[in-house]
């Protein structure tokens, strides 16, 4: 790897003293052989130990119990709009194929794919904070609030639980247009993906006999549309809970959120090796448990998954 | 009005017109940026930051730099690269699928759980680290894309392959004697490129997008060179004047609008059972 924790890590003049950077080297492990710096971490993970980080000096574990809620609260905001908004309009234009709300349906679903991220948290900043003023600016409270006492690590939850609502209020404040941002590409994803699920269930036999019934429209919606087109709509909300991932690094950064994004940025810029391990992992993990929460939720939508 | 009539259905819809337009205008104003530019995009010698208007119709930026001639110049930048990067990962990854599809067991295996490392991360996550070990720059940031890239082409291409492999005029050819290469090369290939190319056409946006937002995070294009997402970062730090970040990030937005439709064009032209949708709508 032409990359260099040390030289990333200390200062030129450190750099020229080799006492300094064998220290550094020793203090870090990074003097034995590839296979035992592997093992030794192996070793350390399994006592919960993901290491100490570079940058900050601390255990990579702390690290990552402060950021990772930040992060957890933005991504869960954003998948929620992001589910709620993407199936109703994929569903709206599914209904109203080939007319005009389709058409603008569907092209506000292609642009939302095809914006670049951070362009769009800069021009929302910008738009919504410096000229309306009609969001807060960045960080996850106002700078003259005291973040309230943890629990979860969640400022919104903790602040509910404390019963401080002014805090409360500017953490949702601050969560919104950031969340709002993230979710624009996993809206048009899950719209276009919802569109043509829901396309291709309204030509099926049970939906028609549903119909010739006399059911309501909004039952034979619910009932036999809905569900069917479901399974395919939950796959691709599992693929877009990565790419909200993703989109995090890019909008914390604009945003200023301290979350897993700013801290991989931070870790990947300066080859903190046992910093960028635990980013790994603990996305590596999440990506784990949405997976296992897509295969548990096909057997609750599909009753063939779950009889077979 | 002839060549019109002979165009498949697909292409004549107003979004894969519009597709088209929008992708031809970008790579002529690519290939003739310096015809077209109005100013030196490297030169610093305009007022600062001064709003657009006559003289400079997309502004100025903190160093005195016309934007518009540096939008234009950007596109000679990010439009081949984009290009050469999706054409590379295509071919790897189609490669790689290809043999995996083919020849299965432990060469398949092997190749598929490697796609599978790189899956398990969020693409800008492992671009970003791939970039950041490898030093910042613009050909490191390329090669970070086509890390992460790769695998979707590996992937698809080996569906596509298991499924044409068992066909019978490939079971013929290789009865008659045919090595596996050529085999693979003119039975199995002519029958998968279709959807490979779809996804290509689909990904240069995706393609664009990540090497711009490696860009924006300072982990590809330096300046003063008139990268796109370098260009949108530089507009952080002058926030008043809007029009330093606005127009490079429009630029990013258009090409990948663009290639976007022209993807779901080509994917729908292709698709038999959407193409004869159209058709029966268009009757």
């Amino acid at each position: 790897m032409p990359g260099d924790p040390v030289t990333a890590n200390l200062g030129q003049r450190a750099l020229s003293d080799p006492a300094i950077v064998a220290q550094f080297r020793a203090e870090h492990g990074l003097d034995k052989p590839l296979p035992a710096q592997y093992l030794t971490y192996l070793g350390g993970l399994l006592r919960g130990d993901l290491g100490v980080s570079q940058q900050s000096h601390r255990p990579v574990l702390t690290d990552l119990a402060e950021f990772v809620p930040s992060t957890i609260e933005l991504a869960g905001v954003a998948i929620v709009v992001s589910l709620v908004a993407g199936v109703a309009f994929g569903v709206v234009a599914a209904l109203r194929r080939d007319r005009l709300s389709d058409h603008l349906l569907r092209l506000a679903g292609l642009v939302g794919i095809s914006v670049p991220t951070f362009w769009l948290a800069l021009l929302a900043f910008y738009l919504f904070f410096f000229r309306l003023r009609v969001a807060p600016g960045s960080g996850r409270i106002a700078p003259d609030m005291s973040a309230p006492p943890q629990v979860t690590g969640l400022f919104t939850v903790d602040a509910a639980l404390a019963g401080q609502w002014d805090v409360f209020a500017s953490a949702v404040g601050h969560l919104m247009t950031p969340a709002l941002v993230l979710a624009a590409y996993t809206i048009g994803l899950l719209m276009r993906f919802t569109r043509s699920a829901v396309l291709e269930v309204l030509g099926q036999d049970h939906v028609r006999a549903a119909r010739a019934k006399g059911l309501p429209g909004r039952t034979v919606l619910s009932r036999y549309v809905l569900r069917s087109a479901l399974v395919p709509i939950i796959t691709v909300a599992g693929l877009a809970f990565g790419s909200l991932l993703s989109g995090t690094v890019l909008v914390e950064s604009v945003f200023a959120r301290p979350g897993i994004g700013q801290y991989a940025y931070k870790s990947a810029t300066t080859l903190d090796l046992p910093a960028v391990m635990g980013v790994g992992l603990v996305v590596g993990a999440v990506y784990v448990l949405i997976n296992l929460v897509v295969d548990v939720l096909y057997g609750v939508i599909d009753p063939r998954v779950r009889l077979s | 009005m002839r060549l019109w009539g002979r165009l498949p259905d697909a292409w004549r819809r107003p979004l894969a017109v519009a597709g088209a337009l929008a992708a031809l205008a970008w790579l002529v104003v690519a290939v003739a940026a310096p015809l077209l530019a109005p100013h030196d995009p490297l030169a610093q010698d305009l007022p600062r930051l001064a709003a657009p208007g006559p003289g400079h119709w997309f502004g100025t930026d903190q160093l005195g730099r016309d934007v518009l001639s540096r939008v234009m110049y950007g596109a000679r930048v990010s439009i081949p690269l984009t290009l050469l990067l999706v054409v590379l990962s295509m071919l790897i990854g189609g490669l790689l699928g290809a043999c995996a599809g083919y020849f299965g067991r432990w060469v398949g295996e092997g190749i598929m759980r490697l796609a599978d490392l790189v899956f398990a991360f969020p693409t800008v996550i492992l671009a970003m680290v791939v970039a950041a070990a490898l030093g910042a720059s613009l050909t490191n940031a390329v090669l970070a894309v086509l890390v992460v890239a790769w695998p979707a082409y590996a992937r698809v291409t080996r569906g596509l392959v298991l499924g044409v492999r068992e066909r019978e005029f490939v079971l013929s050819g290789r009865l008659l004697g045919f090595s596996a290469w050529r085999s693979l090369r003119v039975d199995v290939l002519p029958n998968i490129t279709g959807p490979v190319l779809v996804l290509a056409t689909l990904d240069i946006g995706t393609a664009l997008l990540l090497l711009s937002g490696l860009s924006f995070l300072g982990l590809g294009a330096k300046p003063p060179s008139p990268e796109w997402g370098a260009m949108v970062a530089s507009g952080v730090d002058v926030f008043d004047s809007w029009w330093v970040a606005t127009f490079p990030g429009l630029a990013i937005l258009t090409v990948v609008l663009a290639f976007n439709f022209l993807g779901d064009t080509l994917r729908d032209a292709l698709d038999p059972r959407t193409a004869r949708a159209i058709k029966e709508r268009a009757l």
